[in-house]
């Protein structure tokens, strides 16, 4: 298990202030200026050789996306911004990061914005996080008076600017072209990529999307090392993770552990266990609503990382571990999901749009057995259909929820449709 | 769309509301005050008692220079913009999977019985509106519900019906976990962090 003194996270529960004072007591704005003194190039090498990768669920390596920024001024500004749009169900992380430690995402922001040569950082909040939003914009009110960031930001001769931008409402804002066409005021619709946002993003110019926690861990591996990052996890797989452990467990938990544990041992040590025991569980959707679901037979071995879940089919996705018991109707779970995605689709791509609606209608039938057993492929092939065959991944969010269904327990969707033909012909 | 006799003819910025609208518009560049509109939104419903008139949108428009249908737009695009009145409650109870493998319908129904509504009603005392919602974000406390501003998280039917009850009274039920948690950590003792010296830090 991750030693507490190798976490990042010491304020994740909000047990000590949240304010710069109890930051500061925590170690956050320590030698600030000094790292920056290194110079950007050395912040971007350092947060490379820590093998960060992107934790907002597609897993990119940090430090070589802040290398696509230009490297030389560019007469326009340059642009980070975070994606604080936190939706993906089961996820709620950076909720706790922005409440309870908003200023190592502020720090974050100024070194992560320093090292990619960046001007000013918008950081996109969902807009239902009203409170999270108050603490953030309190936390960045206390950093401009004490000099951190703004003009001459912590006495480095750097000038760097944050501001807050509230969404309202629209899991798609969460897609990094969504959410830059929201910034800029309109419909939360993705652009086409590319070009990409590096070269052209938020106003035109060169911007870097990145979640919450990449930019809040980005201080603490400057300071102790990309090395010791690195040292933890295993490779490819590197560091800490925040994991959100939700549904048929005893003591649902937000937990920062160590990249790569079991999650037997993630939800049996934090978590309390599964709801009536390890060998009452059926099933977990592993990485937030997105990433296909894992039979329990997989769940007794597999690792929690991005590679190891892939190579189950599955994925790290946002790290948020949806638990389900067998008291649990596992087909009505993934059609609830198939309802959200339906909801969320911005309409913009046919395939999408049609698809989403079209896969939620027929998982409604499925509940309740009402269909074929030849619809089960004909399902199959329209998700095959969605995915891949739009703009943005939300197509793809919404097939492979089903495609996991029906890869692990397609005997009980037939036995569901058996079941409802043998009882319709026994009362006709 | 809302009856016509409830759409005011004007509607324009209060000096507190202009104020911090002038505010957020300096936080974007020069020439980009259109990236204010979702927050300027948010102040003229928040101004308006929870709902967007058509005259709010386009006194929005006015203040940001931008045509009317581009406020349009977004005033529909985005699911916190009220069109319609609401309550001076808005209850929102999320039901997405991991709320409802947590019991959401409960809750839901708990609301219902408390408020004598369905969803998408309102009491007949203006007072509670009640809403059915996509993931809130608050999944490792669910099941759990929005009003306001404001979550109300690790509920049960008699939980939730404690809160509407106070709320009814014209009391401010402390949000946040209706139980014994103070956030998200586990129920039932720290698994982490009890070396509160021993943090990584910054």
């Amino acid at each position: 298990m991750l030693k507490d003194s190798d976490r990042i996270f010491t304020n994740l529960y909000g047990m000590d202030g949240w304010r710069l004072e109890g930051a500061r007591r925590r170690g956050d704005w320590d030698g600030t200026k000094e790292i920056m003194a290194k110079g950007r190039d050395w912040i971007v090498e350092e947060v490379k050789s820590s093998g960060l990768r992107g934790r907002g669920g597609a897993g990119f390596p940090s430090g070589l996306k802040w290398s696509f920024m230009p490297k030389e001024p560019t007469g326009r500004p340059h642009y980070l911004v975070v994606n604080a749009d936190e939706g993906e169900p089961g996820t709620c992380k950076d909720r706790d990061m922005m409440r309870n430690d908003p200023h190592k995402l502020v720090e974050g922001c100024l070194l992560a914005g320093f090292g990619m040569g960046a001007d000013a950082a918008y950081i996109y909040i969902r807009g239902e996080f009203y409170r999270e939003a108050e603490n953030l914009q309190f936390a960045i009110g206390e950093a401009y008076e004490a000099g951190l960031i703004g003009k001459n930001a912590c006495g480095s001769g750097y000038d760097f600017d944050i501001y807050v931008h509230r969404g309202a409402g629209a899991y798609i804002c969460g897609e990094e072209m969504a959410l830059i066409e929201s910034l800029e005021g309109k419909k939360g619709m993705p652009r086409l990529k590319p070009p990409f946002p590096a070269a052209m993003g938020l106003y035109g110019c060169p911007t870097t999307v990145n979640n919450v926690e990449t930019i809040a861990v980005a201080p603490t591996i400057l300071r102790r090392g990309g090395s010791w990052f690195s040292s933890l996890g295993r490779e490819n797989n590197t560091g800490t993770k925040v994991f959100c452990i939700s549904g048929h467990v005893n003591n649902p938990c937000n937990v920062e552990e160590e990249m790569g544990i079991p999650l037997k041992e993630l939800i049996e040590k934090h978590a309390g266990g599964v709801i009536g025991g390890w060998d009452n569980l059926k099933a977990v959707i592993p990485g937030g609503s997105s990433v296909p679901i894992l039979p329990k037979s997989t769940c007794d071995t597999v690792l929690m990382d991005f590679d190891s879940l892939k190579e189950v089919r599955s994925g790290l996705g946002t790290a948020a571990v949806i638990v389900m018991n067998k008291s649990t109707d596992v087909v009505a779970a993934i059609a609830r999901l198939s309802k959200f995605y339906k909801h969320e689709s911005c309409g913009q791509c046919t395939p999408c749009r049609e698809g989403t609606g079209w896969m939620w209608r027929v998982m409604e039938r499925l509940v309740i057995g009402d269909a074929e057993i030849d619809e089960i492929d004909t399902l199959l092939d329209v998700a095959s259909q969605v995915e891949g065959h739009t703009i943005c991944a939300l197509g793809d969010a919404a097939a492979w929820p089903i495609q996991g269904l029906v890869r692990h327990f397609r005997d009980e969707i037939e036995d569901r449709i058996n079941t409802r033909k043998q009882s319709t012909v026994a009362a006709a | 769309m809302t009856a016509h006799s409830q759409q005011p003819d004007d509607f324009a910025f209060d000096d507190a509301y202009g104020a911090e609208a002038q505010k957020i518009i300096a936080r974007y560049p020069e020439g980009r005050q259109a990236s204010a509109v979702m927050p300027l939104l948010d102040l003229a419903q928040r101004q308006h008692g929870g709902w967007l008139p058509t005259a709010a949108m386009n006194h929005v428009a006015d203040v940001l220079e931008m045509p009317a249908i581009r406020v349009y737009e977004v005033a529909s695009f985005y699911t916190m913009y009220n069109l319609e009145p609401v309550g001076e409650n808005f209850v929102q109870v999320c039901t997405t999977t991991p709320c409802a493998l947590r019991g959401c319908e409960a809750i839901l129904d708990a609301c219902r019985e408390e408020l004598g509504i369905d969803v998408g009603e309102t009491t007949s005392d203006n007072k509670f509106t009640l809403q059915e919602v996509e993931c809130l974000g608050a999944c490792v406390n669910a099941p759990m519900m929005q009003i306001g501003d404001d979550y109300y998280e690790d509920l049960d039917a008699d939980s939730t019906k404690a809160v509407l009850k106070a709320l009814r009274n014209g009391e401010a039920p402390e949000p946040g976990p209706q139980s014994d948690r103070k956030g998200s950590e586990p129920a039932g003792g720290l698994t982490t962090l009890t070396d509160s010296a021993a943090g990584a830090g910054g």
